[in-house]
């Protein structure tokens, strides 16, 4: 009887599950499924990204992270579709609301870069063009994008965003060159510009990386209270891991052009469970281990044009198996709900298995 | 020996460091930029002093400032109880040394590592014979763990982490006392700069130098300093041992600036109440009078726009610049 009962259970439970995950996907706004993006270079082909698949919740954060060369960036790039010439996304899809927008016209990805999808790069003294006015730069994204389509409506406009960014004296500030801004300004400039006609999506290329610590903080603070008040998602790309920790849902933690361990910031933190992100969380300085010595990750950052042929990270792992360098493992469901692609939990559930066995034959025997 | 007998005395001794650069303002006209704008402080043997700063600060110019890659305009530098003037600087530079931000650009591409290496030792003529040289060179590359084979390689072979080596070593080549470390991991990534961080702290403790390690990553200068001085606009506002300033932080500015820190532990992280400073950095140009921070102070009354505070102790060598706290 009672097995039937458990039995029962854990079918209303896999229905669960499964409806959970339906639910998910119709939630995500944004759905990346085995994403490939090569650049096809004079020394051969650079696999950037291999097979990397997420779901983006509507009005969520979603933060990837990873050392340079991870290939966090181009998966960026892919999404908006602004890889250099030499790039192409070569296997997977980009769903944005069950639509690939990788079969989408030029005109209409025109239309869904800034008007559903918006993104803020890196280095905010090289993404505004110097020889224009911050009001002729803004004013150009609304009347493109909105339907603000007048110059004194757009100008309205602009001011009002600025505004909202937090920059004084908007109406001064818009006759105003980007040499004129600081550092911290011209970030805000960038988001009230991808925020101009209230995408959906707001992806943030390392946004703060380039500032200081003080400026960092206003613009991490500036990003999530526009995030309550606009619920967007944002993916949220860095190599940062504290400006991870305080911003994000749900974490990628990105190798190799893998996804090694996906998880909320909590998972990733406190229960690692691939050797990469163990490795990272172990070799940064932080407040508990000033007193002893760091553990870094040996060797250097994995070449991308000659990928090893199983597991990427395995030519740095301490732990790996003959397995990791033949196979590449595959994404697997840790006992705490989050998922990591590592051999090492295979071998560990395998172990476990066979110790639970061992143990009930024992039992019987015992009996 | 002279050196013997002055061994608690600090090795270097700062006082009042002043680094002013012209800017033109006009056609005939030019303003002075205060960079550094009296800055005084001591390192002791063997031990790590931090500075951290935001961009601009001034933290760089002290640092260049000390071994003479500007020329000071004013103040006073003592290295080992000897008065560091442009006359001696030369033969003082056998004992100072600087580590690089940036490890692409600070070695010459046309060189290859074991030039790099060894060009410091031709300048001070460290070596008998090509051999010694050679020899010398290779002892060096093993201390900071690079493959002794890679020695006739060029700069743009290695990797960032390598190349940062590379400069280490260079900077080790002459034995120095004092090595200004300038930002030395900023531009690598998380998991090699835990590998370079390492290696200061070996070196430390093998050859027992002395580093001013000059950085915006407060976690990392925590992690590598024994005391930390934090300058804000060309002038220091705060010096403590960098558990105290960590733990206690007096100065506003440094309060805010700890707690501006992204901390890469969740929990933390959602608990932390962040002092999020309004505004900017004011130009260096045109410095507020008085403390320069009152701009952005939660605490600035009209004494604090009359008046520069100065460092004064506050007990157990925590030194703060500050009317208000």
């Amino acid at each position: 009887m009672a097995i039937t009962d458990t039995d029962v259970n854990s079918k209303i439970q896999e229905e669960k599950v499964e409806e959970k995950v339906r639910e998910n996907e119709e939630q995500a706004i944004l759905r990346v499924e085995n994403l490939h993006t090569s650049f096809f270079t004079d020394s051969g082909e650079v696999r950037a990204v291999n097979g990397v698949s997420f779901n983006l919740p509507k009005g969520k954060v979603l933060g990837v992270v990873g050392e340079s060369g991870s290939g966090k960036s181009v998966t960026a790039y892919s999404i908006m579709q602004i890889l250099a010439d030499t790039g192409r996304v070569v296997e997977g899809k980009i769903l944005y609301k069950g639509e690939n927008i990788l079969d989408y016209s030029e005109k209409k990805m025109n239309s869904f870069r800034g008007e559903k999808c918006s993104i803020i790069f890196q280095d905010p003294m090289t993404s505004l063009n110097p020889t224009f006015t911050i009001g002729w730069q803004l004013r150009e994204a609304i009347q493109l994008h909105t339907d603000y389509k007048t110059k004194e409506e757009a100008n309205k406009r602009a001011v009002e965003l600025l505004k909202m960014v937090g920059i004084t004296e908007p109406e001064r500030r818009m006759k105003q060159y980007p040499f004129e801004y600081s550092g911290g300004m011209r970030q805000r400039v960038m988001i009230a510009m991808a925020l101009a006609c209230e995408p959906d999506i707001l992806i943030a290329d390392e946004p703060t990386t380039a500032l200081d610590v003080t400026i960092q903080a206003q613009i991490l603070e500036l990003m999530k209270e526009l995030q309550k008040e606009m619920g967007m998602a944002i993916i949220l790309v860095t190599h940062d891991l504290g400006v991870i920790a305080s911003m994000c849902d749900e974490i990628i933690v990105m190798y190799g052009g893998r996804v090694c361990e996906r998880g909320t910031a909590d998972d990733i933190f406190y229960r690692p469970c691939h050797e990469y992100t163990k490795g990272l969380l172990r070799s940064i300085p932080d407040v508990k281990n000033m007193k002893e010595k760091l553990v870094p990750i040996g060797g250097s950052p994995i070449n991308m044009l000659s990928l090893p042929k199983g597991c990427a990270f395995c030519p740095r792992c301490e732990k790996a198996l003959k397995v990791c360098l033949e196979n590449a493992p595959d994404e697997m469901e840790m006992p705490d709900g989050h998922y990591a692609s590592c051999w090492l939990n295979v071998k560990k559930e395998y172990e476990e298995e066979i110790n639970a066995e061992n143990q009930k034959t024992a039992g019987k025997e015992h009996a | 020996m002279a050196e013997e007998i002055r061994n608690d005395a600090p090795l270097v001794e700062v006082r009042d460091l002043k680094q002013y650069f012209d800017v033109r303002t006009g056609a005939f006209k030019s303003k002075p930029l205060k960079a550094v704008d009296g800055v005084s402080f001591d390192i002791n043997r063997g031990e790590t002093l931090g500075l951290v700063g935001e961009s601009g600060c001034g933290k760089t110019t002290v640092g260049r400032a000390l071994l003479h890659l500007y020329k000071p305009t004013g103040g006073t530098f003592k290295f080992d109880g000897q008065l560091v003037t442009d006359k001696n600087i030369g033969s003082m530079r056998r004992q100072m040394q600087m580590v690089f931000q940036d490890p692409y650009s600070s070695l010459n591409p046309r060189m290859t590592v074991e030039d790099i290496i060894g060009e410091p030792l031709d300048i001070h003529h460290l070596y008998k014979s090509r051999s010694e040289r050679h020899d010398k060179i290779m002892a060096l590359m093993q201390l900071v763990e690079l493959n002794a084979e890679h020695a006739t390689r060029y700069a743009h072979e290695f990797s960032g982490g390598q190349r940062q080596r590379i400069g280490i070593a260079r900077a080790l080549a002459v034995n120095p006392k004092f090595i200004v470390c300038d930002e030395p991991v900023s531009a690598l990534d998380v998991s090699i700069q835990a590998q370079v961080i390492n290696m200061f702290e070996d070196l430390q403790a093998i050859l027992g130098v002395t580093y001013l390690f000059i950085a915006h990553d407060l976690l990392v200068v925590h992690h590598i300093s024994k005391r930390i001085a934090v300058m804000y606009l060309g002038k220091l506002v705060e010096i403590a041992d960098a558990d105290e300033l960590n733990s206690d932080p007096v100065h506003p500015y440094t309060q805010s600036l700890l707690s501006a820190v992204p901390i890469p532990d969740p929990k933390t992280a959602r608990a932390a109440k962040r002092i999020i400073l309004q505004g900017d950095v004011p130009s260096p140009l045109n410095m507020p009078s008085g403390c320069p921070f009152r701009t952005r102070c939660r605490f600035a009354t009209d004494q604090c726009a009359a008046e520069m505070p100065e460092l004064k102790d506050r007990g157990s060598e925590h030194m703060v610049a500050c009317w208000n706290k």
